[in-house]
């Protein structure tokens, strides 16, 4: 009976394989890779684990949304993948790192009913590279709850995994109760890496931010949730340092949205910037808003916040661009790729277009650059083996990536963390400069939105 | 801003606060004291009051700030649209939830009250999206103290809130006045103390919920509707915090007693603004059911509230 039922199952697995094989694009590097990820795709649907292709094959899994509302973005982190590494083989002839074949396996880890991240997906996919002779590197997860499920999965397995975009930061350091070691089962850290910033450091280049435009006498307002509260304690640390006063702080409740009350009390406390945690649905928006009908914002008070409120629904809801132009500033916890401007950067944005037609999302900035890194780590390591790849990664030092030189600290995370200044003008949210901790005084200028 | 300035201005919030919240409560405590129901929907046509009356706006083509004749003829027409509508859809709300269920254990109704405030609560979701909504200045928005009285003050007094004190304090005017002196109004209050008495006196207990139902909704509408117009943001859950501080101010002032719930309203109103200012917004809450807690416990029946006497 069971045999019976997965007959047809493998029947069209097969034949989806063979299509895909003959319809891939012909393409020098790419195709060969997505032909070989249509035959990797086969052999796991019909075997647990799939048979070595070879010891000069060195197998990258990735595993992110493929499929729903994050199709544009997880395609184009696909495609950032596939140039970092076309870029790579071009610098040294067609030579592969330590002369191993790379083979990139893109799997998708939305599921098909809601499209967007499912957690038993993540840990299918995860379990299908640790169990593949031939994975080196686990390349995860967009969604940071994904990496959650992921993280410990690879760090039993003693290999090494990156990302190209989780920011939360308990998933590399102390942050919620027990984080990050709850992740870590076999402990053996770091064995997750990522090459952008986390949510704290928004808080961090927040505050140096500040000081650079001339803020004295920050009010800080939370939402009280992990994310909004944690990013305004990293503003307060920061904020310390840069010898910022701190006027005031309140933890708003997040269902709440008549906030004149507590604004008629951060007017009264006379601040010149208002520092906001918050997300677009937990209570920013009404903030913006009423900060602007109780007149602060005549006052000259601005408001700054975090990547949670960088949506383009906010000007809208916020009352109109009047309302909000040139008041609102936010940070971003990366460049995106418009944004890059060393010379491998424009590259990348440039040939991706070529490549593609189209101009890559944002998060393929770090597609590319963890590519860059794992093809670097793989080249030190000389090896095919997990535990020596995941040393060689551990020891990243002075990378150039296309945001910058970084190596990796004793958690994972990039030392280098260039993230992006934003502001609200003619009604949309403009990128103004990159921004980052240190950038008082001698970056400052390069981020002023009024120079 | 003098330490004076922020009082005034704190209690100008809550007097604002107190004035939305106090209508919604009476549309609480009028079910309260007909069926002994606590209507847990009853926030959820804060919301479509909101909803509705944003609608109507868009319906009537208006794009920016009213002014003069039309301000007057179009904004009372779309307010008495409203309150007509958001009254209709509760009688309806009585009709399908509350109504087969009007000789069942007390506890039922409770459930399917839970129950009705989720569906429209998902309802206006799919309205409206689950993000947070502007509602534009319909209203003209000037502030009063500076000018029209020329005054040299930081404090802000804008017509938005004239608007809200201006049709929430008439409003409970009229309750109260159609209440005590309408035959209605008698008919309601004779089916509060004893339902089934007032029916052997020829009341048609039906008819009188039906009436109490249309009022509390009418009422909650034109609450949703100013409260759009005078803080312009809202979304589809907006209701439920709102329903739930109008519901403490039912109780407070006496679960049942009209004249309580206004006067309930308007104490957490300062209670909220005052502890914003004063102690910190992370402790409002705390401190408005805190306080609630110490009504109940050294006076249960409510600050107005008749005790006993007045159960049937």
């Amino acid at each position: 009976m069971k045999q019976g039922r997965f007959y047809p199952l493998l029947v069209l697995l097969t034949a989806m394989a063979v299509v895909f094989a003959a319809c891939a694009p012909a393409q020098q590097a790419p195709a060969q890779e997505e032909a070989g990820q249509a035959q990797e795709g086969a052999a796991a649907g019909q075997e647990a684990a799939a048979p070595s292709a070879g010891e000069n094959v060195i197998r990258i899994y990735t595993s992110w949304p493929l499929q729903g509302p994050m199709l544009p973005e997880g395609e184009s982190m696909k495609r950032a993948v596939d140039l970092a590494l076309k870029h790579y083989l071009d610098a040294r002839d067609g030579q592969g790192p330590a002369g191993f074949t790379i083979e990139v396996v893109n799997l998708d880890d939305a599921s098909p009913t809601t499209g967007s991240w499912d957690g038993t997906i993540e840990a299918e996919n995860a379990q299908k590279c640790v169990n593949d002779p031939d994975c080196m590197v686990y390349f995860a997860t967009y969604n940071s709850g994904a990496a959650k499920v992921s993280i410990p999965i690879t760090n039993r397995a003693g290999m090494a995994q990156i990302t190209p975009a989780n920011t939360y930061p308990g998933l590399t350091k102390p942050w919620a109760e027990g984080e990050p070691d709850i992740y870590y089962p076999a402990g053996n850290r770091p064995t997750y890496f990522r090459t952008n910033a986390a949510d704290d450091v928004q808080g961090w280049a927040g505050a140096a931010w500040a000081r650079c435009l001339g803020y004295q006498r920050v009010y800080l307002l939370d939402d009280r949730q992990l994310y909004g509260k944690g990013v305004v304690d990293a503003f307060i640390q920061q904020a310390e340092k840069e010898g910022l006063e701190l006027v005031g702080r309140d933890g708003v409740e997040s269902t709440d949205i008549d906030f004149r009350s507590l604004l008629t009390k951060v007017k009264a406390a006379n601040p010149d910037l208002v520092y906001g945690g918050f997300v677009i649905d937990s209570g920013g928006p009404q903030v913006i808003q009423q900060m602007a009908a109780l007149g602060l914002f005549d006052q000259g008070i601005k408001f700054m916040g975090p990547d949670g409120l960088v949506n383009p629904a906010l000007v809208e809801q916020v009352g109109g661009p009047e309302v909000a132009n040139d008041n609102v500033l936010l940070t971003f916890p990366g460049l995106a790729p418009s944004q890059l401007t060393s010379p491998e950067g424009q590259k990348f944005f440039n040939d991706f277009i070529a490549e593609y037609g189209v101009e890559p999302s944002p998060w393929s900035t770090y597609a590319y650059q963890a590519m860059q890194v794992i093809l670097d780590s793989i080249e030190r390591a000389g090896t095919k083996d997990r535990g020596a790849i995941l040393e060689a990664m551990r020891n990243t030092q002075d990378f150039q990536g296309i945001t910058g030189v970084f190596s990796f600290d004793e958690n994972g995370d990039p030392t280098l963390t260039a993230l992006g200044g934003n502001i609200v003008r003619d009604g949309e949210i403009q990128y103004v400069g990159p921004i980052s901790p240190d950038m008082y005084p001698d970056q400052c200028e390069a981020a002023n939105p009024w120079q | 801003m003098t330490p004076t300035d922020v009082l005034i201005q704190q209690l100008i919030n809550g007097l604002t606060i107190g004035a939305y919240l106090a209508l919604i409560a009476l549309g609480y405590t009028m079910v309260y004291g007909i069926i002994e129901l606590i209507n847990f929907a009853h926030g959820d046509l804060f919301t479509f009051g909101f909803l509705i009356s944003l609608t109507l706006f868009r319906f009537f083509g208006v794009e920016g700030t009213l002014y003069g004749f039309e301000l007057v003829w179009l904004f009372s027409l779309i307010l008495v649209l409203t309150m007509l509508l958001t009254g209709i859809l509760n009688v309806v709300i009585d009709r399908i939830a509350y109504k087969p269920l009007r000789r069942a254990p007390r506890l039922a109704p409770l459930i399917t009250a839970v129950g009705m405030s989720f569906a429209l609560e998902n309802i206006y979701a799919n309205w409206y999206g689950p993000s947070q909504i502007n509602y534009p200045d319909f209203f003209p928005r000037i502030n009063i103290v500076t000018e029209w009285l020329g005054l040299d003050s930081p404090l802000l007094f804008t017509t938005q809130d004239l608007l809200l004190i201006g049709v929430t304090i008439p409003l409970m005017v009229l309750l109260r006045l159609f209440v005590q002196r309408t035959k209605l109004g008698k008919a309601m209050r004779a089916s509060a103390q004893n339902a089934s008495a007032a029916a052997i006196m020829g009341i048609d207990v039906e008819r009188v919920i039906m009436v109490t139902f249309f009022i509390g909704g009418a009422l909650a509408g034109a609450a949703g509707m100013i409260f759009g117009n005078f803080l312009h943001t809202g979304r589809y859950l907006m209701g439920f915090d709102a329903g739930l501080f109008a519901f403490t101010a039912a109780v407070f002032g006496g679960i049942g007693n009209i004249v309580g719930a206004m006067l309930g309203g308007f104490i957490i109103g300062f209670i909220k603004a005052l502890s914003d200012q004063y102690l910190a917004a992370q402790w409002t809450r705390a401190v408005i059911f805190a306080i609630l807690i110490l009504v109940l416990v050294f006076r249960p029946q409510g600050l107005l509230g008749l005790g006993e006497t007045e159960k049937a």
